[in-house]
């Protein structure tokens, strides 16, 4: 069975760097999985935590959060925002027993369409042995 | 005219509840002027089969107060459901799960374990745990059935209105009842009684509070005496009064207790905890990853910090099952 389950994961993208290096990665033609549903945003700060677990319910198997990297932030100091709410977030999940590898934050900037492919590559890897998070959640019981 | 029906219930609850709706005082004359109240365990002698006898919507309001933990729990809100016009989520356990939804966070072998055998004060040298059955001397015992979550009743019924707190104040009680009565109501799924603002709009220490709140420290209430005068979060301690709905005047705030969150979220807010888990992290005032995490690790319990009442009704509802092997 694991070997068919491919992972559903959500990608918040910030609309400056991280969805400009899926743009960049799309037109220069990499091959990356097709797990990804992706979100636009425009700032990873304005990813609340109520976003993820959201996104969790409703049958994503992963999280992706990704912005700019640390100091690059379009609005100055979004993406500290978004550090420090994915740590404390990521500190209740582990209690709630989803596993570390399903929530994942990364600083993707425009050019770096190779690292969002490698980062894409390793976190479907991961969450593949995992298996299905939906049905095990109480609220879909 | 008959007078209007009530009855009010408790479920998976402390009887805090019960004890607020007494803090009513005086005014209870006046409600009982106003009323006919056709169930209440705890003070009145009214059975199950009472309300059995009555026909279906004959009660106004149904005030129920306590989660859905057990099969018989199931069994009344369904019950009360059939029998009255409106249902009133009475408090944070019914409307959210409150704290014994934080049960939600272990299975029922592991928490009836906890509380049978491994809690230091239990004595239980023969290992007695809860049946669903007993028979002694030929008779037949029953008890209800835990249910595998512990749900706010909203998941179990329809409910029109909620009252917040643990408990809703004595105030905010009677304004729920007198905006019930006086047939002006709010559309479904209101909550009534309190405030639409969060709790820092009522809270006399506001004022103090700078526009943007930054903390180097989060400070647990036994660690430090708080200056009465000066906004608490401002001082470390974790007040949730931003992320909660106001209503309650500020009670704990002006003992000098931050806010614990138990009149829930605002409007609009679908998930209590992380709501309020966004919101401390963001005033966490350093730019590096070990600052920040030094300050979250400050926290031993955030499920518990900022789910506090609310797990049951939580986007995730507890803690995950294991796969199934």
């Amino acid at each position: 069975m694991s070997d068919q389950f491919e992972p559903k994961i959500a990608l918040f993208a910030c609309n400056w760097c991280t969805y400009a290096a899926l743009d960049l990665a799309g037109t220069s033609r990499m091959k990356y999985p097709p797990n990804f549903r992706v979100i636009k945003v425009m700032c990873s700060g304005r990813i609340d935590p109520q976003f993820v677990v959201e996104a969790f319910r409703d049958g994503a198997d992963g999280v992706l959060v990704a912005g700019c990297h640390l100091g690059d932030c379009h609005y100055i100091e979004g993406n500290y925002k978004a550090l420090r709410r994915m740590t404390l977030l990521r500190k209740m999940l582990d209690t709630m027993g989803i596993e570390r590898e399903r929530l994942r934050l990364e600083w993707i900037s425009a050019s770096e369409a190779a690292r969002f492919v490698q980062i894409a590559r390793e976190m479907v890897e991961q969450i593949k042995p995992l298996g299905p998070l939906a049905p095990r959640l109480q609220v879909n019981q | 005219m008959d007078k209007p029906k009530i009855a009010m219930y408790w479920c998976a609850s402390c009887g805090g509840c019960e004890e607020a709706t007494v803090d009513i005082a005086e005014r209870v004359l006046d409600l009982v002027n106003l009323v006919d109240i056709v169930l209440w365990p705890v003070a009145l002698d009214f059975k199950e089969e009472d309300i059995e006898k009555l026909p279906d919507g004959s009660i106004t309001a149904s005030l129920i107060n306590g989660g859905v933990r057990v099969s018989d729990h199931e069994h009344m809100v369904k019950l009360l459901r059939k029998k009255s016009k409106i249902i009133v989520a009475y408090g944070a356990c019914s409307a959210w799960g409150g704290i014994p939804s934080l049960s939600n966070l272990y299975s029922e072998g592991e928490f009836t374990s906890r509380a049978y055998h491994e809690v230091p004060t239990v004595d239980n040298p023969r290992g007695v745990v809860p049946q669903k059955s007993v028979t002694i001397d030929g008779v037949e015992l029953k008890l209800p059935e835990i249910l595998p979550r512990l749900l706010p009743i909203d998941r179990v019924i329809d409910v029109d209105y909620y009252v917040p707190g643990c408990p809703p104040t004595a105030d905010v009680t009677w304004k729920a009842v007198t905006t019930l009565l006086s047939g002006k109501v709010p559309p479904k799924g209101s909550v009534i009684g309190a405030s639409e603002k969060a709790l820092c709009d009522e809270c006399p220490l506001n004022e103090t509070k700078p526009d943007k709140v930054l903390v180097q420290d989060l400070k647990r209430p036994h660690e430090v005496i708080p200056d009465g005068e000066k906004c608490l979060l401002t001082q470390g301690l974790l007040c949730m009064g931003p992320a909660t709905r106001g209503g309650c005047t500020a009670l704990c705030v002006k003992a000098r207790m931050p806010c614990t969150g138990c009149f829930g979220p605002l409007d609009r807010v679908t998930d209590y905890g992380a709501k309020a888990a966004s919101f401390i992290a963001s005033i966490v005032d350093f730019q590096d990853e070990e600052s920040i995490g030094k300050v979250i690790d400050k926290l031993p319990d955030p499920v518990g910090t900022f789910y506090r009442y609310t797990l049951g009704a939580s986007t995730l509802g507890g803690r995950i099952r294991r796969n199934k092997a």
